[in-house]
């Protein structure tokens, strides 16, 4: 799943992971029809439209091994919410059944091929931001971190207050923009206090608005995805 | 009924918030000394988490009989010898107040901290009916001075820094003072001790009441509580009617995460058991006692959306913990109950219209729930609240239009992908160096304080098929 942020804003991550799995012998399809998992129609309420949603995307996906998301907050919606929105026996069995399968990327590098030992593609120092939804949602903290601290070539640091909302939230962040920008700012002033040359996190909404706000201050920190500090044509394993 | 300033958007408040030099400086010290301190307490604490399980566990079982249980706290708190009277409403429960001060002749009362209290707006209540209430708690009693309103469950002035309440103290109690807490308390304490002997009334919350024993149960840090319930000739409790817990074991567990999580206090400094009037032989204690039950809007909740909110102990974590709270603080919510539980309080209490905008004060990122000691899930009730915002059409039409056209939008893939060459078109004005600064209308909101990515110059999707043949 390539999440509709991904798709539109952040294709390279996508096409990165893709060269990553294959490299790791993982067969990659890619179900065509895809549009967004249906989490901001959620968020806000609109429940029966984010039902009919999610109605889509399980039937996309139902085939599949394992579903990998490169996002914690749609991985999360989609292993958490997608069950309980579905008001028919089958349908949920359905939901149950892709949400099972489901894993975000980090989770499926280390607990699914157990995989732990990348090569760098960036300079260090790394630092990493936890994204809600996969640090209070899914309770991982720990996959990404084992694949950062591991990472040959570059040196990871812990971030102050890394467990701390950026500011994002979705829709959040343009109904109340003052607010989310206050929130993010705290977070950038402990990103650039880590020494860290980049913040890495798992979820494109958190990107978007880290991004966002470094670019705005003309910082030289960068804000990547996790699949752009792995460098997908090496081994270091 | 509300309070503060509703009449300007819940958006331009908090925007005004994060402009208060003071505020920011505030929040900022407390809020992280606070989240500091309850990791640490509970970080020394392994058998904290099954605690918070059994608390919750406890608070479950105790809704599903609350009848059963109440029934069992009025016929103890009777047979000691108080009275309990029942509130439906908060007027019916300032009447009831207002009765009992009346009968009793008091001119003075003093009180102990209580949210209960605020909520029912009982202190402009008594001045009017000209009964002269005074605040005993330091933070409440500071705040009172001030004509302000508690802007934390339980640090009611965090808004305010030393300075600021040195200053009030000199303007207001004609009193010399420096920005020194250990004056300013001492002064407090002195003004007060006064209010304590000339009250013939004293009015308290109550944490918790134990059915089994009939107990009324007060956990405070300056020993307020005791005199407010020991030295007036009358005292009345207000207590919500979901503070019930059936038996003393019960109590055990509360009082053992309580404190943890508000101020990461093993205890609170005075933990006060209230067994009802003085009986012969006692040496202290009220000559009558009377305990309020307020249901406002409580009960209706024990079998809908909002039943989890009933757990809440009130000790403020999931403020502190809010990054939006941490942020814009009390008062903007223009609530009695601030942050995120205060949310879901401000929904039971006044209605879901009372909160579409407070609904989305909130990045659910879901650190309260992390931090709430009987663990409510705050961040899915507030989508409930949301949802109920959506459906009962409280929500603006332009809303509801938009989320209506996206989630059409999301089942019609092919007009879905059309999106991408259309955002292509109309971005290039407005793309420099690769990076969207400035965008009108509703886009403003982000672009304004934020760059925004160019839609790529080929999606993922759009790529796929190449990278398909790659393979």
């Amino acid at each position: 799943m390539v999440t509709c942020l991904g798709d539109m804003f952040y294709p390279e991550v996508g096409e990165r992971i893709v060269r990553l799995l294959r490299r790791l012998g993982v067969t990659v399809e890619f179900p065509a029809g895809q549009t967004c998992c249906g989490l901001p129609l959620f968020n806000s309420g609109h429940h029966a439209e984010a039902a009919a949603v999610a109605r889509r995307t399980v039937s996309l996906f139902d085939g599949a091994e394992h579903v990998v998301v490169p996002s914690g907050s749609c991985a999360w919606m989609v292993k958490h919410e997608y069950p309980g929105l579905m008001a028919d026996a089958a349908g949920r069995a359905a939901a149950e059944r892709v949400s099972a399968r489901t894993s975000e990327l980090s989770q499926f590098l280390v607990n699914t091929l157990g995989r732990r030992r990348f090569h760098s593609a960036v300079e260090g120092p790394i630092t990493y931001h936890d994204s809600c939804h996969l640090l209070r949602g899914l309770h991982e903290s720990q996959s990404p971190r084992t694949l950062l601290r591991d990472l040959a070539g570059a040196r990871f640091v812990e971030l102050a207050g890394a467990d701390e909302c950026c500011g994002f939230g979705g829709s959040f962040s343009v109904r109340l923009p003052a607010v989310s920008t206050a929130i993010l700012d705290k977070k950038l002033a402990n990103v650039e206090a880590s020494g860290a040359t980049c913040v890495v996190a798992c979820d494109a909404g958190c990107l978007m608005q880290m991004r966002g706000g470094l670019s705005r201050r003309g910082s030289r920190v960068r804000a990547l995805h996790l699949a752009e500090v792995l460098d997908p044509d090496r081994d270091a394993s | 009924m509300s309070d503060g300033d509703l009449a300007t958007p819940f958006r331009e408040r908090a925007t005004r918030a994060l402009g208060d030099r003071f505020l920011q400086e505030a929040l900022t010290i407390a809020t992280t000394k606070f989240i500091t301190l309850r990791q640490e307490a509970f970080g020394d604490y392994p058998e904290g988490e099954a605690l918070r399980d059994r608390a919750r566990a406890i608070k479950e079982a105790t809704l599903q009989h609350l009848d059963e249980h109440l029934e069992r706290l009025i016929d103890n708190v009777e047979r000691r010898g108080g009275h309990v009277h029942y509130a439906s409403t908060a007027e019916d429960a300032r009447r009831i107040v207002l009765d009992i001060a009346r009968q009793s002749g008091a001119r003075l009362a003093v009180k102990s901290k209580s949210m209960a209290t605020e909520e029912i707006h009982l202190n402009e209540a008594l001045q009017a009916a000209g009964v002269t209430p005074i605040e005993t708690d330091l933070g409440e009693y500071i705040i009172q001075l001030a004509h302000e309103r508690p802007s934390h469950i339980i640090a009611p002035a965090i808004h305010k820094t030393k300075g600021q309440v040195a200053e009030l103290f000199a303007r207001e109690l004609k009193r010399e003072t420096r920005p020194d807490p250990e004056m300013l308390t001492r002064i407090a304490r002195e003004e007060l001790r006064e209010k304590f002997l000339q009250a013939d009334l004293g009015i308290t919350g109550a944490n918790f009441a134990v059915a089994e024993t009939g107990t009324v149960v007060l956990v405070t840090n300056e020993g307020n509580g005791r005199m407010a319930t020991s030295l007036p000739r009358v005292h009345v409790a207000v207590m919500g009617v979901e503070k019930v817990v059936p038996s003393m074991t019960d109590l055990a567990v509360f009082l053992a995460i309580l404190a943890k999580s508000a101020t990461g206090q093993k205890l609170s400094v005075y933990t006060s058991l209230v067994d009802g009037p003085r009986r012969g032989g006692e040496l202290e204690g009220p000559e009558e006692f009377h305990l309020v039950l307020l249901d406002n809007g409580r009960i209706k909740q024990i079998a809908g959306t909002l039943r989890e909110a009933l757990y809440c102990l009130r000790c403020g974590a999931c403020l502190n913990v809010c990054p939006v709270y941490r942020q814009i603080g009390g008062h903007a919510y223009g609530y009695t109950y601030p942050g995120p539980i205060g949310i879901l309080l401000t929904a039971m209490l006044e209605g879901p219209a009372s909160v579409k905008d407070l609904a989305h004060a909130s990045s659910l990122c879901g650190a309260c729930a992390d931090a709430c000691p009987v663990r409510i899930d705050i961040p899915r009730m507030l989508i409930e609240l949301r949802k109920d915002v959506a459906d009962k059409r409280i929500a603006p039409w332009s809303e509801r239009l938009v989320f209506g056209a996206f989630g059409w939008l999301l089942r019609h893939p092919r007009l879905y992908r059309l999106g991408a060459p259309i955002a292509r078109l109309l971005q290039r004005p407005f793309t420099r160096g690769g990076r969207i600064q400035r965008l009108p209308l509703f886009f403003g909101s982000w672009t304004r304080t934020r760059d925004l990515p160019p839609v790529a110059a080929r999606t993922f999707q759009e790529r796929w098929a190449e990278l398909e043949r790659s393979r």
